[in-house]
């Protein structure tokens, strides 16, 4: 009964391509996969707007919308109105073409990085065996687009907040990257079906997830620093930042071109967040061994709105870093870390079991992670300071 | 350690996320229209003129002196005087506004006028849903518009209107005793001699010890028979240069300026004992 | 007199760099930011000359706001011109309403009576305490914190505004000081409401600074930016905790002795490397030493009236003089500078902006720094544009 509610999904598909003759059979059931994908993530994104308005409110002790249908949940229909019906001014001085590829171009690609996620049990909708490196390929490509925006308004501030979000875009992907390598290492493998398959025991209950390993936490965190900086979201967030001087790649779009670039970056977040836990949380995995009885797609979402909740919490939280210190702070701290990560978690795989490989990659990365830490602080010369009074 | 102030905000966002939920302090929104906080008895947006009784035209306080619209500081008040006189709620005839107009576009609600205003004829309102599509005209308040009543008054300040009322009663009191003595002294003279002296002087003599004797029944038909205006032209603080005898109607005041001197209905001529003090 | 008969000496510790002359290839980027810009505390411009993304030269363009009030102060008498002092720092209507009080009693030597003094000292003090949290959040605001610490801190300047419309009717615009105390009096039942704010507002402060204080994001935007030195302080005539973060020790409560502040014990703090980071602390230990007092002032205010008895509303005519009377603003040393000749109006009517003075040296504190520096920096300076422009 739960296999079947497991695989429902899958099954589904299968009956509707039975009424079908023998050759058509792939070609629909593909088309079928893609339009679920292109269905399904847009409208998360319309209600991840409202969660992120309503989550954001709250933290800052206020109602967010409320006025549009029951706890506002209909705001995005009236947002969607809105940017489909204003006028789509282009400028003049402006290159037409390249103007309006660059939305386009960043929604395909991101979307086109849902092809080799295992949303559940058997749901991948291409398993390659190279899929991470498709992702990645994917997501690259995202940065082209922002270029695209920013060279294409022929606006020098454009043009500078395109170039900046390009070189944050750039410095991020290498921890990205790295972080995940860590993963590719373990396994020994690039495709995605692979990496939840190996993660797809449990011990006493608990399972076998890569974050509750060291090296695997320590890669954990610099992915979901460098995934937050990749979507330009805050605190990274400069190249968008309304007040600042420079207004920001996406400042000559309206309507619904700027609509895309808004989609365009929340299903970026998805995708990236998606990928996070993937690797580094099981995937569709559930958390304890008895809770399998619950469906693997509802745990691959669950876990996707958690990412959702953190990347609201943050934007609430923290102010936004300077365009120098976000770069300092790639550079110096997260690609290092990075490095001497991808040496423990191979320290990790030739000690062989016990307690011993625990306790000594832990304190590697313990130390690292604090020394460096303080180095940088030191070496910028801040820190918390004392004050005196005046006789 | 690198990341713990970062932590200790997110621990402390968390904390009024959470408490938004459950606690009155972490969500203060007060969903306008649906829900409105209650006003302090002391707010003020614009003011408002008091009347007296039913008709607000008839009751109304406001004896035109313009004090209010000398003081007020960008001179949104306009006053016209009428030419006749009306009797006023207690009877006795009084100049009255023909025009008050309020421009509400200019006024900002510093409260001089109803400082200044010796007659407690105008007062603060607390009213703000003012909004208009006529940007001129739609806020300009005239008279009628201006006008509310002392029960309106009263809920919206109650215990300003209280002490006001206490204190306009106190003079109309005062103003009776006086009157009573003036018109006992003035029959007593009458009686004894057949001039009268000077009116001042016998007005005098019982004024200090009769300050606040009721008067008896007979010589308040007496009073209510001259008519005295004993409420509205109570002066609320002793303005310089008066004292609380009865020679003080005979000073130059401003209020002297609003009122005429000669009452021809008026059986004595110190009878009209201008509640002044 | 020409312009180039007015000598001008050059101020110790002004280290400006000559100015640059665009050299027609483009290289230098000139911007005016505002007036209408979201980081500008009100209509403010700065024309920002820019070498990448460096700060050449800045100037700051401001008059957008002017609305005549010395003029105004001119054609009407004293009382009529309190109400317009309330707009002029329109966070901080009370101080202005005390300083001018202050001047105008200082002209005709007028007393006032303890229980006015004592009720001066506790709304000047929950003034203060609003201001700096505003101010703090405002700058939060701009450093992209979506504007969470700024909401925390209007929802204290919103139980401290319920205080004010309780007695004196109105939030913002006050009004409430009169020339020999205050307009009305204050009932036990506000005194108490009063207790029970300033008893809540220890823990909000704990938790603001707890907040921000130890966030890496915000020491390394702020620590070692916009640095102001003191002799350049002290001698282009800031005041309010910009001054204080310098390092220099002058709180006019302390040095002028005005009102009943001698007592009261409260302490002066400073700061040592007058950057941003060090105005923000200064003014967050400045809220908790508002508190001190304002412990101390409610416990025992005396009965009594709140007006002198002998003092005229209508018909004031003080003698012929002149008199400046000046406070410790939230923002800094307002002072206001009255000419009588003897008439029911002032002959000359002049204020003395905090705001404005503290601008003056800007463009020291911004040269050499990014652009987004620039915004925190002008934040940092705490200004009000009905001040600035009045």
């Amino acid at each position: 009964m739960t296999d079947r509610l497991d695989q429902i999904f899958v099954l589904l598909k299968h009956w509707l391509l039975g009424y079908l003759p023998e050759s058509w059979q792939t070609p629909v059931g593909v088309v079928i996969s893609v339009v679920c994908i292109i269905g399904l993530y847009p409208a998360l994104f319309a209600i991840t707007t409202v969660l992120e308005r309503k989550g954001v409110a709250r933290i800052q002790n206020r109602l967010g919308p409320n006025r549009v249908g029951p706890y506002g949940i209909l705001q995005p229909m009236a947002d969607g109105i809105k940017s489909l019906t204003k006028e789509d001014i282009v400028p003049t001085s402006a290159d037409a073409v390249v103007h309006f590829l660059a939305p386009v171009i960043l929604v395909v690609t991101v979307f086109m990085g849902f092809a080799v996620l295992p949303m559940g049990r058997n749901m991948v909708l291409v398993d390659m065996d190279a899929g991470l490196l498709f992702y990645f390929a994917m997501g690259a490509s995202t940065e082209l687009s922002v270029f695209m925006a920013g060279w294409s308004s022929r606006n020098k501030y454009s043009l500078l907040g395109a170039m900046r979000a390009v070189a944050q875009m750039i410095s991020y992907e290498v921890a990205l990257l790295l972080s995940s390598v860590v993963i590719v290492m373990m396994t020994g493998s690039l495709s995605l079906v692979k990496i939840v398959e190996a993660q797809n025991h449990y011990s006493y209950g608990f399972p076998h997830w890569f974050i509750f390993t060291p090296w695997g936490l320590a890669a954990f965190i610099m992915y979901a620093v460098a995934g937050t900086a990749e979507t330009n979201r805050s605190p990274f967030d400069l190249p968008e930042g309304e007040s600042e001087l420079v207004a920001g790649y996406h400042t000559e779009y309206s309507g619904f071109k700027f609509a895309l670039f808004f989609l365009g970056e929340y299903v970026a977040m998805f995708s990236i967040s998606a990928l996070g836990s993937t690797l580094f949380l099981g995937g569709w995995m559930a958390p304890l061994s008895v809770l399998q009885v619950v469906p693997s797609w509802i745990w691959f979402f669950g876990k996707l709105f958690v990412s959702m909740c953190v990347f609201i919490w943050l934007r609430g939280t923290l102010p936004r870093l300077r365009q120098d210190q976000l770069m300092n702070f790639a550079w110096k701290f997260v690609l290092p870390m990075c490095l001497l990560n991808l040496f423990v978690a191979g320290l990790w795989r030739f000690m062989g079991d016990g307690w011993l490989r625990w306790l000594v990659c832990s304190a590697i990365l313990i130390l690292a992670y604090v020394s460096i830490g303080r180095e940088g602080m030191r070496r910028q010369k801040f820190g918390p300071r004392s004050y005196r009074y005046a006789e | 350690m690198l990341g713990d102030g970062i932590l200790k905000g997110l621990v402390e966002t968390a904390r009024n996320f959470a408490g938004s939920y459950v606690s009155k302090e972490r969500m203060t929104t007060v969903e306008y229209p649906e829900e409105r906080l209650p006003l302090p008895e002391a707010a003020r947006n614009f003011p408002f003129l008091v009347y007296d009784g039913d008709d607000w035209e008839k009751g109304l306080r406001c004896v035109a002196c313009q004090i209010c619209e000398k003081e007020c500081p960008p001179k949104c008040i306009y006053i016209e005087k009428s030419k006749d006189k009306k009797p006023d709620y207690v009877g006795k005839p009084q100049i009255y506004p023909a025009k008050f107009d309020i421009d509400i576009s200019v006024c900002m609600s510093c409260q001089i006028c109803v400082e200044v205003c010796p007659f407690e004829a105008i007062k603060m309102n607390t009213e703000f849903e003012l909004a208009t599509d006529d940007r001129f005209a739609g806020l300009l308040l005239d008279r009628k518009q201006l006008s509310r009543s002392n029960e309106y008054y009263h809920q919206i300040h109650p215990t300003e209107a209280s002490e006001v009322d206490a204190r306009l009663a106190e003079e109309k009191a005062k103003v009776e005793a006086k009157a009573k003595a003036a018109a006992e002294a003035a029959a007593a003279k009458a009686a004894a001699a057949p001039a009268v002296g000077s009116p001042a002087t016998p007005a005098a003599k019982p004024a200090a010890p009769v300050e606040a004797k009721p008067a008896p029944a007979a010589i308040a038909a007496e009073v209510a028979k001259a008519p005295v205006a004993a409420t509205a032209p109570a002066a609320p603080k002793p303005l310089p240069g008066t004292g609380s005898d009865g020679t003080a109607p005979m000073s130059a005041e401003d209020k002297k300026a609003a009122e005429t001197p000669a009452k021809p209905d008026e059986g004595e001529p110190k009878a009209q004992g201008e509640p002044k003090e | 007199m020409s312009a180039s008969s007015i000598k001008t000496e050059k101020l110790a510790g002004w280290n400006r760099p000559p100015v640059i002359e665009s050299d027609g290839e483009g290289e230098l980027l000139e911007v005016a930011m505002g007036p209408h810009h979201p980081s500008t505390h009100g209509v403010f411009r700065m024309d920002v000359v820019l070498d990448g993304e460096r700060v050449i030269k800045l100037k700051p363009v401001f008059g957008y706001l002017h609305r005549n009030h010395e003029q105004l102060g001119e054609r009407q008498s004293y009382l009529a011109s309190m109400p317009y002092t309330d707009r002029l720092d329109y966070f901080c209507s009370l101080t202005n309403n005390w300083a001018y009080a202050l001047a105008v009693e200082k002209l005709v030597g007028q007393a006032v009576p303890e229980r006015a003094e004592y009720l001066r000292v506790i709304l000047a003090e929950l003034t203060r305490i609003q201001n700096h949290a505003s101010t703090i959040g405002f700058l939060l605001q701009e450093m992209g914190a979506s504007g969470t610490p700024l909401m925390y801190a209007f929802r204290e300047r919103e139980k401290i505004l319920d205080l004010f419309e309780s007695l004196t009717g109105s939030r913002m615009m006050c009004n409430y000081m009169r020339f020999g105390g205050c307009r009305v009096d204050a009932s036990p039942a506000w005194i108490e409401a009063t207790r029970k704010v300033v008893s809540g507002l220890n823990s909000f402060v704990d938790e603001f600074e707890n907040f921000l204080m130890t966030n890496e994001i915000l020491m390394a935007r702020c620590q070692g930016i916009g640095v102001l030195k003191p002799d350049l302080a002290v001698n282009a005539g800031i005041s309010g905790p910009m001054l204080r973060a310098t390092g220099v020790n002058y709180d006019i409560r302390k040095v002028d002795h005005y009102g009943i502040y001698d007592r009261f014990k409260f302490r002066v703090p400073l700061g040592d490397h007058g950057d941003i980071y060090d105005r923000y602390m200064v003014r967050m230990l400045e809220m908790r030493e508002s508190i001190s007092i304002l412990n101390q002032a409610l416990k025992d205010v005396p009965a009594g009236p709140v007006m002198d008895p002998k003092a005229k509303i209508r018909n004031f005519r003080p003698k012929a003089g002149e008199s400046y009377g000046r406070i410790e603003a939230p923002k800094g040393e307002l002072g206001f500078y009255l000419i009588s000749d003897g008439s029911p109006n002032p002959y000359r009517y002049r204020v003395r902006p905090p705001s404005l003075i503290n601008l003056t040296v800007l463009e020291d504190m911004c040269l050499g720094s990014n652009v987004a520096d620039v915004v925190l920096i002008f934040g940092s300076v705490d200004i009000v544009l009905g001040e600035v422009d009045r």
